[in-house]
């Protein structure tokens, strides 16, 4: 059998490069559209062969030398595990998404446009595929580059300002949690910079316990400026803000992950000493920070794409407090939400830019009325934003009922007050269902209207949309398909 | 001398350890007579004869990378062989390629005399081929003084050009003066090595091994310890490293672009050859240099990255910014100062000079084809929509500065990853911490000018009474000029992604 995980990876790669070969746009489009759905039907083909009551182990797994595994023990080491597995498909189905949507918008030089964003794709197959560490860093920076030009160059608002900010930002989280995992190489001394070989090593001794303090700080920040942790938010509403649609897809869905990813497979389970130390700032930035205070910013948004990205950063809040409770429940709960926000906040995206073709603005005051014109663009937009708000019957439901579970022994304070943060959800989720599609259609959307009257979805946005809104539905109904396999591998690592 | 003194001497005189830099000024002669010989109409081959000569040589020196000699001293001990000498042989016949390339495409754009730049290209490669052998502090000045002498006339060669010219006299003072510092230096630990009353002294304490054997007797000599700083200090001026990188802006931005490539690149590259060279030969003082050594790179990182956040003319920014690669490579050779991975952090020094060189020619190309007639006058609006005109000139462009910025999958991340995970080994973490805010520092200069080519600007309208855009225009790239340059940058994203058995070499030593 070829090895499925490289093709994964490097389909969209040879893809990108096929476009660079002067050819009609018609054909370039195919190829690209292949190079998009190829790791999708991979990841769903591993995902249905996954052994999932053995999700502790790796599997699929294979390795190749690139010239460092005898000086470094660095080598291309890929497989997938219980915990990388739902993410690998989260990766694969949101990047088909997202490219389908890319290769209907009319953006222009397209060519560019889709090679950019497959290097994206691979990037990220590449970081959930990777077993070493130091590729999965490797892959989390391929695919975090061409973000900068996708921002700068077919961004929205204040694209230069935010193109900057935002790599800026995510520069110094990646180089604080490169050196955080330096360290956590050098001071663990294993032969391998893989994590099979990690975890052998630090079952057999730990690591001290101030090293573990200082490096699971590294990592924490790092990570946590990745994903968007209070108060290293503010790249995130306003990059998502301005970047283009895919890419904002691309991003918020699956890159932000690999930050929480990060944490989950390797910084929680390898410096558990480390994880106890922090675990009290962690909660409380999480809580406080990311839950209730973003929160309320996201209440205050008119602007929808920023309501969204405020949005992404609250839930990531959850995510964070499932890591400081540290229990089998809440870190599978953390896995389960990573996968179930990473396909609701891409699909509401996809939605809002949808609506912005149809409106010609993001200002939420300026809409209304919408769903008289449009009725299948409000259902979508009502199913999305109901998941992420946490509907039972959606993914995200189950996510956030398991780090509440969890969280509770952790402390009941701060569960209470995570759990109130759904009606903070609730309220600007709905008001903003409200706001675009009930109610009187305003002045400003009549002048547009009249100009070009709104069409319902087309097929083309319909097919990603969908694409997302069915996982939704299917992890919503079927848990079981993600949470065995994560919980076999989330027992293993952090049972004591 | 008596005839039989002479005799003995030169009895390892093996002309054969050194035939591709006698080849190399062999050509560079012979580039003279050419012009002499070939009618006028002819001159233009003449920096292809060049270039045809040194490729000769890169060949033979990579079929003959691993000669019967190597590890061994010849010339009575003026030069030591190793793996690392005949790596930047390699190098510096590969930057002499390309800064001749550059040079064609330069000097096409000026009324000047032709043929010499590319001769003294040649006199300069020769030399710093020997420099990265040295093993003698006589030849390590002689060979050192001929590449300065013929940086002084390179970076004044357009001479029509004032800034070109203050560039020069800049260069040639501070040279001077970097020059009797190193001299002085030399002269203290000759002194105290050859004092006959002193232990351990030496009747020929040029030499490193007998000044090495001095110094392991006399740990805590005071003029020795004079004399190192002193030395360094003179090194640190060709690396441009605080507070000795005064002279870097202006010289950059005023010598023609393939000079700015070939100091960039080259000069500070046998900088870092003597550091690594010399810090062997000091190893008994090594608390002396590496405290000397880890101020300069702190301040250097700080100061390289500060300082071209404001920079506006290409030229000077990324004189700046390889003031901050400066200091990151110190990291290196700090590391490679502490026992135990002393080798494979001067293969991780090594590996970042490569992907340097890859990167920074890629980024120089690009900029000598830009460049209008004032070779000076080049700023980051010139760069303005370039991705709409140029897109293959853009990508180049970005991939050469995504490397030198550190961006994965580009070989300068591979660089200095291996340079950080060797300064970690070494336990060198406020050094680290300062790299880590240099590099996220450098993300904004560089991504700054990848901006200015990529996004779309705003562009104010031309006043009434102005004549037209002063900026330069863009002509086509001609065919072989775009496949090096697409080799560069494909080199540097295939190194990013795989090492191979150059990262095993360099590093698994």
């Amino acid at each position: 059998m070829p090895d499925l995980l490289l093709l994964s990876i490097a389909s969209p790669l040879i893809a990108a490069l096929l476009l660079l070969a002067p050819a009609p746009l018609a054909a370039r489009k195919v190829v690209a559209g292949l190079g998009f759905a190829i790791p999708a039907f991979i990841a769903l083909y591993l995902w249905s062969q996954f052994p999932s009551a053995n999700g502790a182990d790796y599997h699929f797994v294979s390795q190749y030398d690139t010239g460092l595994k005898a000086a470094l023990g660095i080598s291309l080491h890929l497989g997938l595990n219980g915990i990388a597995l739902p993410l690998f498909v989260l990766a694969g189905v949101v990047g088909l998404a997202a490219g389908l949507y890319a290769l209907q918008t009319k953006a222009e030089r397209p060519a560019l446009y889709l090679g950019l964003l497959l290097v994206m794709q691979a990037g990220l197959m590449g970081v959930f595929a990777s077993i070493d560490v130091f590729f999965f860093y490797f892959f989390h920076e391929l695919a975090l580059i061409p973000t900068f030009i996708m921002v700068g160059v077919w961004g929205g608002r204040d694209r230069s300002y935010a193109a900057m900010k935002l790599t800026i930002y995510l520069t110094l989280g990646a180089m604080l949690s490169l050196i955080g995992l330096i360290a956590l190489y050098h001071q663990s001394g294993a032969e391998n910079f893989d994590l099979i070989a990690l975890r052998q090593v630090i079952s057999e001794g730990a690591i001290n316990g101030t090293n573990q303090n200082v490096i699971f700080g590294l990592l924490l920040v790092g990570f946590g400026i990745l994903v968007s942790l209070f108060p290293f938010h503010t790249w995130a509403p306003l990059g998502y803000g301005a970047a283009p649609s895919s890419a904002a897809m691309l991003h918020s869905g699956v890159l932000k992950k690999f930050g929480l990813y990060g944490l989950v497979q390797i910084a929680a389970p390898l410096l558990p000493a480390g994880a106890a130390h922090w675990a009290w700032w962690l909660g409380l930035l999480a809580v406080g920070g990311n839950i209730l205070y973003i929160g309320f910013v996201t209440i205050a948004q008119r602007d929808l794409k920023q309501m969204i990205g405020y949005s992404s950063v609250m839930h990531m809040g959850y995510a964070f407090l499932g890591i400081a409770a540290y229990n089998v429940v809440g870190i599978g709960g953390v896995v389960l939400m990573m996968v179930a926000h990473g396909f609701s906040v891409a699909l509401l995206f996809l939605l809002s830019t949808s609506i912005y073709h149809r409106t010609q603005t993001f200002d939420m005051d300026d809409m209304g009325g919408l769903a008289q014109k449009t009725p299948v663009l409000a259902a979508f937009f009502v199913t999305a934003t109901l998941a992420s708000i946490g509907l039972p019957g959606l993914a995200n439901f189950w996510g956030e009922l398991a780090i509440f579970v969890g969280a509770w022994s952790y402390s009941t304070v701060y569960t209470t007050l995570a759990i109130s943060g759904v009606i903070i959800s609730a309220v600007y989720g709905l008001r903003s269902v409200a706001k675009i599609f009930f109610g009187e259609v305003t002045p400003a959307l009549a002048k547009v209207s009249a100009a070009k009257p709104p069409v319902d979805l087309m097929w083309a946005e319909k097919i990603p949309a969908l694409l997302l809104l069915s996982m939704l539905l299917f992890v919503g109904f079927w848990p079981k398909s993600i949470s065995v396999p994560v919980n076999a591998a989330v027992s293993a690592l952090y049972q004591k | 001398m008596t005839p039989e003194l002479l005799k003995s001497l030169a009895a390892d005189n093996l002309w054969a350890a050194i035939a591709p830099e006698i080849m190399v000024a062999i050509l560079a002669l012979f580039l003279l007579v050419a012009e002499l010989v070939l009618p006028k109409k002819r001159h233009g081959i003449i920096p292809f004869i060049s270039l045809s000569g040194l490729f000769g040589v890169f060949l033979g020196l990579l079929m003959n990378f691993r000669p019967a000699d190597l590890g061994g001293t010849t010339f009575n001990g003026l030069l030591r062989h190793t793996e690392g000498s005949q790596f930047l042989r390699v190098y510096f016949v590969l930057c002499a390629i390309l800064v001749t390339v550059l040079g064609v495409i330069a000097l096409k754009k000026q009324k000047m005399p032709k043929t010499e730049f590319f001769s003294i290209v040649l006199v300069v490669t020769a030399a710093l081929m020997l420099l990265g052998q040295a093993h003698n502090f006589i030849l390590l000045f002689v060979a050192l003084e001929t590449v300065t002498v013929g940086f002084y006339i390179l970076v004044s060669y357009t001479r029509t050009n004032p800034l070109s010219l203050e560039a020069g006299l800049k260069y040639l003072i501070l040279g001077a003066l970097s020059s009797a510092l190193l001299l002085f230096g030399i002269v203290l630990l000759y002194g105290v090595a050859g004092n006959p009353a002193a232990n351990a002294s030496s009747i020929n304490p040029m030499d490193f091994d007998a000044l090495r054997v001095f110094l392991n007797h006399n740990p805590d000599n005071f003029l020795a310890s004079v004399g190192i700083v002193l030395v360094l200090s003179g090194i640190a001026f060709k690396i441009g490293a605080v507070p000795f990188q005064i002279w870097v802006p202006d010289v950059y931005q005023g010598a023609p672009t393939p000079v700015t490539a070939f100091l960039a690149v080259a000069s500070k590259a046998a900088g870092f050859a003597l550091l690594i060279i010399l810090a062997g030969v000091f190893s008994t003082y090594s608390h002396l240099v590496i405290s000397v050594l880890s101020i300069m790179a702190g301040a250097t990182i700080i100061f390289g990255n500060i300082a071209a956040l404001t920079q506006h003319n290409v030229k000077r920014l990324i004189g700046l910014s390889g003031v901050s690669h400066a200091g990151y490579l110190m990291l290196g050779v700090i590391a490679a100062l502490t026992p135990g991975i002393g080798s494979q952090a001067i293969g991780a020094v090594f590996f970042y000079l490569f992907a340097y060189l890859l990167a920074s020619f890629a980024v120089f190309g690009v900029m000598t084809h830009l460049a209008g007639a004032n070779d000076s006058d080049q700023e980051l609006d010139h760069y303005q929509d370039l991705a709409r005109t140029h897109p293959f000139l853009a990508g180049v462009l970005a991939v050469g500065l995504g490397s030198l910025a550190g961006i994965p999958p580009l070989a300068g991340f591979m660089g200095k990853l291996f340079v950080f995970v060797v300064a970690f080994k070494a336990g060198l973490y406020w050094l680290l911490a300062i790299a880590v805010v240099g590099v996220v520092v450098s993300i904004y200069y560089y991504f700054g000018w990848i901006k200015a080519a990529f996004f779309a600007h705003w562009r104010p309208p031309l006043p009434a009474d102005s004549v037209a855009d002063t900026r330069p225009v863009r002509a086509a790239v001609s065919l072989p000029f775009g496949v090096l340059l697409g080799t560069l940058a494909a080199a540097s994203i295939v190194l990013g992604f795989y090492q191979g058995p150059l990262g095993a070499w360099l590093l698994g030593r």
